[in-house]
């Protein structure tokens, strides 16, 4: 054990850099959350046409949620094959949930 | 074995993915989440059928106020990035820093939860928006109820993590439990950027 | 706990029971509960039957009529159908995998007794108010104006059920994708496992979408929501997508198992491995993917447009080429081979003509045009009940009477098995084949009474004789069970000279199953050992101490606060305090468990290897 402890350190070592890399582009990602938020809400502030708006901010919401999903909850990562086939076979689910019940309600 | 999923020294690199429970818990998760993703869609589905159908109560554009939801965003937002600190710090093997950061998530999620209770008490006192006005009420309130509900939950999970490891350090045993803690806080904050596009910005549109 | 076998005391029996996680236990008492649902929802369906011998019938009055109806539909998918395929995972998924126990056992125990809890409320019903009465789709807005709880019990029962199936989907494919033993590819994974895999991810996607409508429902009835009313902007449709977008993918949770159990019983007894492997693999998939874009044929008649209603109907007509492909592999791999006429094999080989007149017919009825005639009528009852009954059941019992030996270590009797087979068999042919025709001639689903000269007299006269054999055969099975552990004559590990690696073990297997994690080196791993080897799998790993999870009360506490408190939320008024202490058992038993540390313990190695065998999991 003792012989390992000085390669277990440089490892830590390595590690916590890793992370610190890590966590500077989850700062950057938030930033960009942010501006994402400022934009989609400045739009429908501003009053653009909502022929625009709409599609805009849809587009900006998915983009966030890509973030939210690959930076801060890692799916970036390796070891993240399922959760990914997982989560888009919850997304394909998803879409044609609401896609059905936004077109075929027979109003 | 038993001793040292409980030891805090020589932690691996991913902690919470180090032992077959923790990648179960893990996957188990991931998967859940995945259902969640169909809960939710299927409430948004819903809302979407029935936002128009406000019968005599009030419509969309009519009582969302875009300033009390844009200080919501943020606040959840924020909590986001400050949970992912919290397990910046969980693999450094900081324990201390870690709770701090958790503290902040809480405190986040407690402010926005608040002023989720305000926005609600302010619809149905202020413009007669109840629960049983219309289906658009209806629909409204349980969509982003059902994520309010969420966040509750969350920070009970979270609080009690913290509370019962207040006095011990990160270890294989725990780490998986702060680490599903803390995906599902961001999913929380997946579906309000939804829930913020397609309930208010785009209720506030027509 | 000893590693050894134990002679224990009803009171400790029960006491395990009631706190186990081992998924083998857990098979067994989803195996009960299932059958004694099963038994119930049959009885419901002699009433039925009954009431329909003859024009004008008043055995059973409309009201309960309805009650019978809805609680035969509700109770046979979700109260029986559902745990006793839960109750072959739990028996035998673990096993085929390698692996010494599902991923999560805590919640494998919760899972079953959520379900457990659900089903008890559905039937509590029956002695409070009267038991649902809107048919087991409950379809707004007849559910939403139903009087009495009836419906309120079907939406809570439900939601406290489902949630238990959630985390048994959920389990099982962490399950299958983290705890194979090593060698054990996805691509040779038994047929079975895939199934059940399949099936899993279906429950994970379908199941949310029934958690929301039951909600809906809830809040409908008993907050005065106004999802599905009319008059205050609710729209039923809503209802109907939701309950279809869970229910049709249900029907593939449902029979994707059933294949996978005559995927394993048709090898075996052929003699052969099974023909297109990888094409039986790739159907499955397949099936699980259409299955989720079809779920609008059931609403043919709703008026979605024509644009919705053909392309529901091409998809739904695209699910016959994969279950085609899946019939003609089976063929292949009974051609040619050394066939043994074993109970298994005879209801597999009852299973394909029967199953295929049910998908026929489906293909019927995905035609949309040709829809608008059969819709709710006795066509529709025949064609799910040959696809049900003839698929799921047929495929249940295989599956019980194949696996019975490694779940209990007995063998039931083969010739009263094959006696249950024939008359279950005869009787469900006549019970159903002649509701093909009674629908054509428009004798309507769910109606109470039918009325004399019209010529639906004779046909109904035979369905109801068919019903009783079938009641016959069941009767039957329950006498060769109960005689056959009351014997308790017990038979070797691989009784059947099959292929998979649950025969590798004794039966019934030891608690941690593998003394040490199996090397698989193929499809059929025991076959292959049994040709190429000494017959016996090989170790992974030194022999070595063992982990196992400890029992727990808590799964059982945990439904029991949700059972109380769903009688709260229903009744309320001053029974709100129900819901209160209900919520409040629930939510101290989530937080006993999150604060005290469960770490399991261990099986050491010196125990292990005084056990009795050569120590080569054999």
């Amino acid at each position: 054990m003792a012989d390992n402890t000085n390669s277990t350190n440089e490892k830590q070592q390595f590690y916590r850099k890793k992370h610190k890399e890590e966590m500077k582009h989850h700062v950057l990602t938030f930033a960009m959350m942010i501006a994402f938020t400022l934009i989609a809400f400045g739009l429908v502030i501003a009053g653009v046409s909502p022929m625009f708006t709409i599609p805009v901010i849809l587009i900006l919401a998915a983009v966030q949620v890509l973030f939210q999903l690959y930076y801060f909850m890692h799916m970036n990562q390796e070891g993240h094959e399922m959760p990914a086939l997982m989560i888009y076979s919850g997304i394909f689910a998803a879409i044609l949930t609401v896609l059905a019940l936004s077109t075929i309600v027979w109003w | 074995m038993a001793d040292d999923m409980l030891k805090s020294t020589n932690l691996p690199q991913n902690p919470e993915r180090a032992t077959l429970e923790g990648r179960n818990k893990f996957m188990g998760f991931w998967f859940f989440l995945g259902g969640e993703t169909v809960l939710f869609a299927s409430l948004f589905g819903t809302y979407l059928a029935l936002k128009n159908s406000t019968v005599d109560g009030p419509a969309a554009n009519e009582i969302f106020g875009l300033e009390l939801v844009f200080l919501m965003t943020i606040i959840l937002l924020t909590s986001s990035l400050t949970s992912v600190y919290a397990m910046y710090h969980m693999k450094n093997n900081d324990p201390k820093k870690m709770q701090l950061w958790l503290g902040i998530t809480v405190a986040l999620g407690l402010a926005f939860l608040g002023l989720e209770i305000y926005e609600f008490y302010h619809y149905v006192h202020g413009y007669h928006f109840g629960y049983t006005t219309s289906a658009f009420s209806s629909a409204f309130y349980t969509l982003v109820g059902f994520h309010g509900a969420h966040v509750a939950f969350g920070l009970g999970w979270i609080i009690s993590l913290m509370v019962r490891n207040a006095k011990r350090g990160i270890n294989l045993y725990n780490a998986p439990k702060f680490y599903i803690a803390s995906l599902y806080w961001h999913f929380i904050d997946v579906v309000w950027v939804f829930i913020f596009t397609v309930v208010y910005l785009m209720g506030k549109v027509g | 706990m000893s590693a050894t076998v134990k002679k224990a005391g009803f009171g400790a029996t029960l006491w395990e029971y009631l706190t186990t996680v081992d998924h083998k236990k857990i098979g067994i008492l989803y195996l009960v509960a299932g059958m004694f649902f099963f038994i119930l929802g049959g009885l419901e369906a002699m009433l039925i039957r009954i009431q329909l011998i003859k024009p004008d019938n008043d055995f059973i009055s409309a009201q309960f009529y309805n009650e019978v109806l809805t609680m035969h539909g509700t109770t046979m998918i979700f109260l029986a159908a559902m745990p006793l395929i839960f109750a072959l995972m739990n028996a035998v998924v673990p096993l085929q995998i390698g692996a010494r126990d599902v991923a999560f056992p805590f919640v494998n125990s919760l899972g079953f007794w959520l379900f457990f809890f659900g089903g008890v409320m559905l039937n509590v019903s029956w002695f409070v108010t009267g038991a649902p009465d809107a048919g087991w789709t409950a379809y707004a807005p007849l559910s939403i104006f139903s009087e009495g709880h009836g419906v309120d019990f079907y939406a809570i029962g439900l939601q406290i059920s489902g949630f238990g199936t959630l985390m048994g989907g959920i389990n099982f494919i962490v399950t299958i994708v983290n705890m194979r033993a090593p060698g054990m590819t996805y691509m040779r994974m038994p047929l079975f496992t895939w199934t059940a895999f399949i099936a899993s991810v279906l429950i994970l996607f379908a199941f949310p979408a029934l958690t929301v409508g039951l909600f809906l429902l809830t809040f409908d009835r008993l907050f005065g929501a106004n999802f599905f009313d009319p008059s205050m902007g609710g729209n039923v449709i809503i209802w109907e997508h939701l309950f279809w977008i869970f229910g049709h993918p249900e029907v593939y949770i449902l029979i994707l198992p059933a294949f996978g159990v005559f995927s394993e019983v048709v090898p075996t007894f052929a003699k052969k491995r099974l023909f297109g492997y990888s094409s039986m693999v790739f159907a499955t998939v397949l099936i699980a993917f259409l299955g989720f874009m079809v779920w609008a044929h059931h609403m043919f008649t709703v008026g979605l447009g024509p644009i919705a209603n053909s392309i529901f109907a091409v998809a739904t007509m695209a699910i016959a080429v994969p279950t085609g492909i899946k019939i003609f592999n089976w063929l292949f791999t009974l051609w040619g081979g050394s066939i043994r006429l074993t109970s298994p094999m005879v209801f597999a080989l009852g299973f394909i003509p029967t199953f295929t007149i049910g998908g026929m017919t489906g293909v019927m009825l995905g035609s949309a045009a040709a829809d608008f005639q059969y819709h709710d009528s006795y066509f529709v009852v025949a064609h799910f009940h040959y696809v049900i009954v003839g698929g799921v059941v047929l495929g249940l019992f295989a599956g019980i009477i194949y696996w019975w030996p490694k779940m209990f270590g007995t063998m039931l009797n083969e010739k009263l098995n094959h006696w249950f087979f024939w008359l279950f068999f005869i009787g469900f042919h006549l019970t159903f084949f002649v509701q093909h025709f009674l629908g054509l001639m428009g004798m309507p689903r769910r109606y109470w009474i039918f009325l004399e000269d019209q010529g639906l007299d004779f046909f109904n006269l035979i369905s109801t004789i068919g019903a009783f054999f079938m009641a016959a055969g069941t009767i039957l099975f329950l006498y060769n069970v109960v005689v056959t552990q009351a014997k308790g004559v017990k038979v070797s590990g691989d009784p059947w000279d099959a292929r998979t690696l649950e025969w590798a073990i004794p039966s019934p297997p030891p608690f941690y199953n593998f003394k040490q994690e199996p090397l698989v080196r193929g499809l059929d791993p025991l076959w292959i050992e049994k040709t190429e080897g000494d017959g016996k799998i090989k170790p992974a790993e030194p022999l070595g101490d063992i982990h196992m999870p400890n029992n727990s009360f808590v799964p059982f506490m945990m439904s029991l606060g949700l059972f109380i408190a769903g009688f709260g939320v229903m009744f309320q008024g001053s029974y709100w305090i129900l819901a209160v202490i209900g919520f409040a058992i629930t939510a101290g038993s989530m937080l006993y468990r999150s604060f005290k540390d469960d770490l399991g313990y261990h099986v050491h190695k010196e125990d292990l290897e005084d056990e009795k065998g050569d120590g080569s999991n054999g």
